[in-house]
């Protein structure tokens, strides 16, 4: 029989306020196996965890039932508790009446008989546990970051700084993501590329990184510590032992029509391509939708000109399996299609554009060397409208998406400051929402593009722009003066929403890696683990978490890194002691459990079993292997003679909590 | 329909632990209400719900039971929820035959991140196995005093 001591926190007035928390532990203390309980105001605080060290003396306790907030928040600090106070850490067992009691309900006494009724689940639960002891498995000593833009590069640089091999995987043939497309960042208006390159150059020569480019992650097996991942890398046509990034070929290849998707689509490229003047590695790539010798197998100039002979039409796909301790996702963002946003008549004019379109119009690496004329008949615009909100904070979301994208006050700000500073003969409007600036310097940044340089900042919706000759007819509210306003543009800016890349939810599920409604990772806590998904060894990096600006994702993808260093840093890992466990006397070896194990952690071995009539038999019975094991607990269910059990989550546990609920 | 006033029904909810149990924390987080008649069960895995803890239940005189999970794909063991789709169409057309009508059971997907969905489940299920009233069907004459 167990001596379970009950604890029942306050939670100062969280849980006390809608449950009276000494009736509960009053009422609590005559259930079975219960010799001794308590209520305090905080019983996380030092002085609270004392107080159960203290009973467990006192009452030579071998159980505990802390009536709290949710497991999911203090259950190890609990458990640690227990350990300090000589007790297994798995005799410890939460009744969750916080998030799930006194938050969801106002009234006290329903609040209270609903505690209660936790509680004694809880202490049915306790009954039946027993001591468990974790298995311990080794920490391969090397990091995956997928993705290469600033959030990857930055939380690469600072593992392989701190002494840990790190693997890059990008997609695309350069590492740089996003921001190598920028121009300026706010709100220094530092160059991106002044400051990125060099952070891409340290990436690519580092001695502790290897970096996949034109790569894709195609499968994740084994768990934290010990992760198995398949890297695809994607054919490029092109040796990376020999191109010398010498640049020649992407000069001769006679395909000339092909898309540049890093000026979006404003230019185009050759078939046989590298994706800018700073691409690391600088290595081309040959993209097999264009390039006439891989589709009729007529041409082969690249071939000719190369003097490193680095061209190989006949380059396969190839899969390489590495083993890492810790993944970090870092896969990043796109502003969302215009497609449902006809009123801005993005795809009737070209004239109007995105901002990140209108980014690589002023980046003196884009398509118009950095001067900022209109994409349709090049000549220089006087009149610009800049929309904030498109596609962000969409009620219904329906068309758009629900959140606030973050980045786009700022941005736009800076493309209407910079307009104005370079073409002071512009005039530019910004109609706005809202205009969001908490940030260092963001508010001030906002007020000298007001103030200094006279952008006119109307507070009002755009409701349709309509192209009318070479004009734009801008149709607007003026909420502020209360008055409908028409102006005749020469150039829209849309502020479109930024989305998770389309390559996070794939990810996600092989990663196991929860979600949000919107794509976005997860945090295992909003708060207090930021970096952390919920699933172990897999850390967050960048804008796959939530949107946010560079300052940020930098600082984000430093403490991901920071996570990641703690856990390679461990030689061995404490596993989950909560694993499948088989009762060989009466499992019969048939295989129900093997097939439904998603782990393969279900083997069969052929046992020697002394019967009572003095003879011996061998039998097949199913041995768990636990450091395998991740403790779903399907082959519970699919055992058909009920031998396999849950360590933690028993069967008769959970059963006892069905029968104290439905009492 | 019959209108059963003052009746609170028993119902048991299990939540598998990484995306339904954190869904309900959510809603506790956000304060979003429900009524207190549910009471959750944390499982490793929705796929953990073995047939026999809702039979159980239902014997010992629970009016409704709901089992959350991860959605389709994003299960923590990437392939737990779909068991239990499969287990649980079973079981609730048995019960269905047995006498329980299959509004009683409920089989839900809810993320860690929908507090809101969770909350509006729970208010619908509860409205539901209310208005059904209490169950009589599978009590067993042992558990009777």
């Amino acid at each position: 029989m167990q001596r379970i001591g009950v604890f029942v926190c306050w939670c100062g007035t969280n849980i006390a306020g809608t449950v009276d928390v000494v009736k509960v532990a009053q009422t609590l203390a005559n259930e079975p196996g219960v010799v001794f309980s308590a209520d305090y105001q905080y019983m996380c605080s030092q002085a609270g965890q004392d107080m159960i060290k203290e009973a467990v003396k006192k009452h030579k306790l071998t159980g505990l039932v802390i009536c709290s907030c949710s497991p999911r928040m203090h259950e190890a600090t609990f458990r640690k508790t227990a350990a300090a106070a000589g007790l297994n850490p798995y005799m410890v067992e939460i009744a969750n009446i916080r998030e799930q009691c006194s938050w969801v309900h106002k009234e006290m006494p329903i609040g209270t008989e609903k505690a209660i009724i936790l509680g004694k689940a809880a202490v049915a639960k306790v009954n039946l546990n027993a001591p468990l002891t974790p298995g311990e498995s080794p920490v391969t000593k090397r990091a995956l970051v997928i993705g290469g833009g600033i959030a990857g590069i930055q939380t690469a640089l600072d593992i392989a700084d701190a002494g840990f091999p790190v693997d890059i995987v990008e997609k695309l043939p350069t590492i740089g993501g996003k921001m190598a497309q920028l121009d300026k960042t706010f709100p220094t208006l530092d160059c991106a590329a002044c400051i990125l390159t060099p952070k891409m150059v340290d990436a690519g020569q580092h001695e502790k990184i290897r970096i996949f480019s034109y790569s894709e992650v195609t499968d994740i097996g084994g768990f934290v510590g010990n992760f198995h991942v398949t890297i695809k890398k994607k054919a490029r046509y092109v040796r990376e032992d020999l191109c010398t990034g010498c640049g020649l070929c992407t000069e001769k290849c006679p395909q000339k029509k092909v898309p540049n998707e890093f000026n979006l689509g404003m230019d185009t490229r050759r078939a046989i391509y590298i994706p800018f003047a700073q691409a690391v590695p600088k290595i081309a790539a040959i993209d097999e939708d264009y390039c006439t010798m891989l589709k009729t197998g007529k041409c082969g100039v690249c071939a000719k000109v190369c003097t490193a002979g680095a061209i190989d039409y006949k380059q396969q796909d190839e899969y390489i399996t590495v083993d890492y301790g810790a993944i970090v996702a870092a896969t990043g963002y796109n502003p969302i299609s215009m497609d449902k946003f006809d009123e801005f008549a993005y795809s009737q004019s070209k004239d109007v554009i995105t901002s990140l379109e209108f980014e690589r119009l002023t980046n003196a690496a884009g398509p118009t060397a950095g001067k900022l004329l209109r994409p349709s008949d090049g000549k220089h615009p006087h009149t610009i409208v800049f929309v904030q909100c498109v596609g962000s904070r969409c009620s219904g979301a329906d068309k758009g998406k629900e959140y606030c994208s973050k980045i786009c006050c700022m941005y736009t700000a800076k493309h209407a400051m910079l307009t104005r500073d370079k073409y002071p003969d512009t005039d530019v409007y910004v109609f706005y929402i809202d205009v969001r600036t908490p940030g260092k310097n963001f508010d001030e940044f906002y007020r000298r593009a007001v103030e200094e340089y006279g952008v006119h900042y109307i507070k009002g919706m755009v409701g349709k722009v309509t192209p009318d000759g070479d004009k734009l007819v801008v149709q607007a509210s003026d909420l502020l003066a209360g008055k409908q306003m028409k102006i005749d543009a020469d150039l829209v800016v849309l502020a479109a929403a930024i989305e998770p890349d389309k390559s996070a939810r794939p990810l996600a599920t092989l990663l196991t890696a929860s979600m949000d409604t919107n794509d976005f990772f997860t945090e295992a806590h909003p708060k207090l683990r930021p970096v952390e998904s919920p699933t172990a060894g897999v850390f967050l990096s960048g804008t796959c978490q939530g949107p946010k600006d560079i300052p940020e994702t930098v600082s984000q993808a430093g403490a991901a890194a920071s996570k990641v260093i703690g856990l390679l840093a461990k030689d061995k890992l404490m596993g989950n002691p909560c694993v499948a466990h088989s009762d060989e006397m009466m499992c019969n070896g048939c295989s129900s459990c093997e097939k439904v194990c998603p782990y393969g952690a279900i083997t069969y071995a052929d046992k020697e079993y002394r019967m009572p009539d003095r003879t011996t038999k061998v039998r097949r019975v199913a041995v768990v292997n636990e450091a395998v094991c991740q403790g779903c607990g399907c082959c519970t269910v699919a055992c058909p003679s009920g031998a396999m059990d849950l360590k933690g989550f028993a069967s008769a546990q959970i059963m006892a909590e069905v029968d104290a609920i439905c009492k | 329909m019959q209108v059963n006033e003052g009746f609170k029904p028993t119902i048991v909810a299990f939540c598998c632990n990484w995306c339904s149990y954190a869904g309900a924390d959510l809603a506790g987080n956000n304060r979003l209400n429900y009524p207190a008649e549910v009471k959750i069960i944390r499982v490793p895995c929705s796929c953990r719900v073995n047939p026999m803890f809702i039979l159980r239940a239902f014997q010992r005189g629970a009016d409704g039971v709901i089992i959350c999970g991860c959605h389709p794909g994003d299960c923590h063991y990437t392939s737990g929820n779909y068991y239990t789709r499969r287990r649980m169409s079973l079981l609730f057309s048995m019960l269905d035959y047995l006498g329980i009508e299959r509004e009683r059971t409920r089989l839900e997907w809810v993320s860690a991140a929908e507090g809101a969905k969770f909350a509006a489940t729970m208010n619908d299920f509860v409205e539901q196995v209310t208005k059904l009233g209490e169950n009589k069907r599978l009590e067993d004459l042992r558990c009777k005093q």
